[in-house]
């Protein structure tokens, strides 16, 4: 399979062909074993068939006769087909007990020891907590799931409004997530790296730009992201960013969003007490720099039309003061 | 056989001109996007007080367009939920506020008035919104308690809730009529 990586599909961070966790590669295992076994059978048919017309080509145009037959080539044909069934139904079987033990496997991954991650879908962004015992401990983020390698891991998910699916093809297959219905999803991620996820399942104007990362990271690396996603926003340091401050709390922005540490906490939007630490804007629509924080602010309807952030009429420096204090949200 | 294809395809073509679908206007333009502002009448604004701006008047033209979208009175019902009105006035039965979904109307029943209600807030209560909301959104909300009382279209009225119901749908609702939009109030007894 080693000269398949350079075909496109093979690899890439959106794939169900390039696993990179155990639900994923129980897919993948099972995929390649129904298509080896397809692919064979169907050019053995078509061999067959090719070469039997080649043999006869020359009747095309006339009516054949009647082939004669005896009992000896009777019993032989039989014979023929029984074979043909029996093999038939050893290779259906092959596959079926295959996708049923790779489903089993799936299944009983250990649910014990697993790190909790929940995940609510919102028509069109992914609102990510990290529950703690204690609550000042706990993290809420959106769009970025960042997950230690290795560790076994509970997607707790269910959906806001409508019904999504949480799919990220390099590390398990999809799951459903439905208004007021709980649903779990076990997944490991073995290698480190960022993992593209879509909503797969049509969920209105903007399921297309429904995305989200997984962050594979080591323990320590994971630990260190975790904790510093845990701490309030950082405080202004400068009279530019103040007065940004000022411009989130004054404005609409409050109404929905939440920054820790400030008296904005609406949870109808995205939390942004950390907003400068995600790479994405608009569930991996946009990259995270000032022109598109900027641009998505004034009008997010010209770029993600349907989208629940209204567009904002702010004057170039509030705008400008806006962004460099959102920039400062690491 | 051509008669039957010639009317087989004007019945298409027929059909297909009752497809019309309803336009969703996304992007509401400039001047609906601003900020809903006026003179705040009641000292209480959700998430802090607002920063001072141009008052904005609202226009009739917007009423209509609001009005006449199924869209845009879905998104006020959304709306109704995010902002919290749910927390005050219930689904329109009221409890710490008054009922929306009744003939009475303390400050008026006009959407005119009620847009005022909103965004200037009311003594003993209501926040006033001004500063926080853009226009388009105060105007969907308008529509949207609007339709609670039986005011809208029945096929522009919200047909289903997200949660529970516990009235009947809005675009079930039998209509109501509040005393400030009867003309003949004196040939009432």
């Amino acid at each position: 399979m080693m000269f398949l990586a350079a075909v496109p599909g093979f690899s890439g961070d959106q794939t169900s062909l390039n696993p990179v966790g155990p639900g994923a590669s129980h897919i993948e295992h099972t995929f390649a074993l129904i298509f080896w076994i397809t692919a064979v059978v169907y050019i053995i048919v078509m061999a067959v068939l090719v070469i039997s017309i080649w043999r006869r080509h020359h009747s095309l145009d006339t009516m054949p006769d009647p082939q004669p037959t005896s009992a000896e080539s009777d019993q032989r044909a039989q014979r023929m087909v029984a074979v043909a069934i029996g093999v038939t139904t050893v290779l259906l079987f092959t596959m079926m007990i295959s996708s049923f033990a790779a489903s089993r496997a799936i299944a009983t991954m250990n649910y014990e020891q697993a790190l909790t991650i929940h995940v609510f879908g919102h028509e069109w962004w992914w609102e990510v907590q990290y529950p703690s015992d204690q609550a000042w401990k706990s993290v809420v983020t959106a769009n970025e799931i960042h997950v230690p390698v290795g560790v076994t891991i509970r997607i707790h998910g269910t959906s806001r409004d409508v019904i999504h699916s949480f799919w990220a093809p390099n590390v398990q297959g999809k799951r459903d997530l439905l208004p007021g219905y709980d649903t779990d999803l076990m997944l490991k991620v073995d290698q480190p790296g960022r993992y593209r996820g879509q909503c797969a399942e049509y969920c209105g104007e903007q399921h297309a730009h429904m995305a989200f990362y997984i962050v594979a990271q080591s323990q320590d690396d994971f630990n260190h992201w975790l904790q510093g996603q845990q701490k309030s926003a950082p405080p202004p340091a400068t009279p530019q960013t103040l007065h940004g401050q000022q411009v989130f709390l004054t404005h609409a922005c409050v109404m929905c969003h939440t920054i820790r540490g400030t008296t904005a906490g609406s949870r109808v939007g995205p939390d942004l007490t950390h907003l400068a630490s995600r790479t994405t804007i608009a569930a991996g629509m946009l990259p995270n720099n000032t022109a598109n924080l900027a641009g998505w602010i004034l009008n997010a309807q010209n770029i993600k039309p349907g989208c629940r952030m209204p567009p904002n009429g702010l004057s170039g420096s509030d705008l400008q003061d806006l962004v460099a204090y959102l920039e400062t949200l690491q | 056989m051509r008669y039957a294809l010639a009317l087989l395809l004007s019945t298409v073509l027929l059909l297909n001109a009752g497809c019309k679908r309803e336009h969703r206007v996304f992007d509401p333009g400039a001047a609906q996007a601003s900020v809903a502002y006026a003179a705040p009448l009641d000292p209480v604004h959700p998430g802090g007080p607002s920063a001072p701006a141009a008052p904005s008047i609202p226009s009739a033209r917007a009423l209509s367009q609001y009005e006449q979208s199924a869209y845009a009175v879905g998104e006020g019902k959304r709306l109704y939920m995010a902002f919290n009105c749910v927390g005050c006035h219930q689904h329109g039965g009221g409890g710490i506020g008054p009922a929306l979904m009744d003939a009475q109307w303390i400050y008026g029943s006009h959407p005119e008035q009620i847009y005022a209600s909103i965004v200037e807030g009311r003594p003993n209560g209501m926040p006033s919104f001004a500063g926080k909301i853009p226009e388009y959104q105060v105007w969907e909300l308008v529509a949207y308690v609007r339709s609670m009382s039986g005011q809208l279209p029945e096929d522009i009225a919200p047909s289903r809730s997200d949660e529970m119901p516990v009235v009947k749908a809005e675009q079930a609702r039998p209509k109501e009529h509040p005393q400030d939009q009867q003309k003949d109030r004196k040939a009432q007894p």
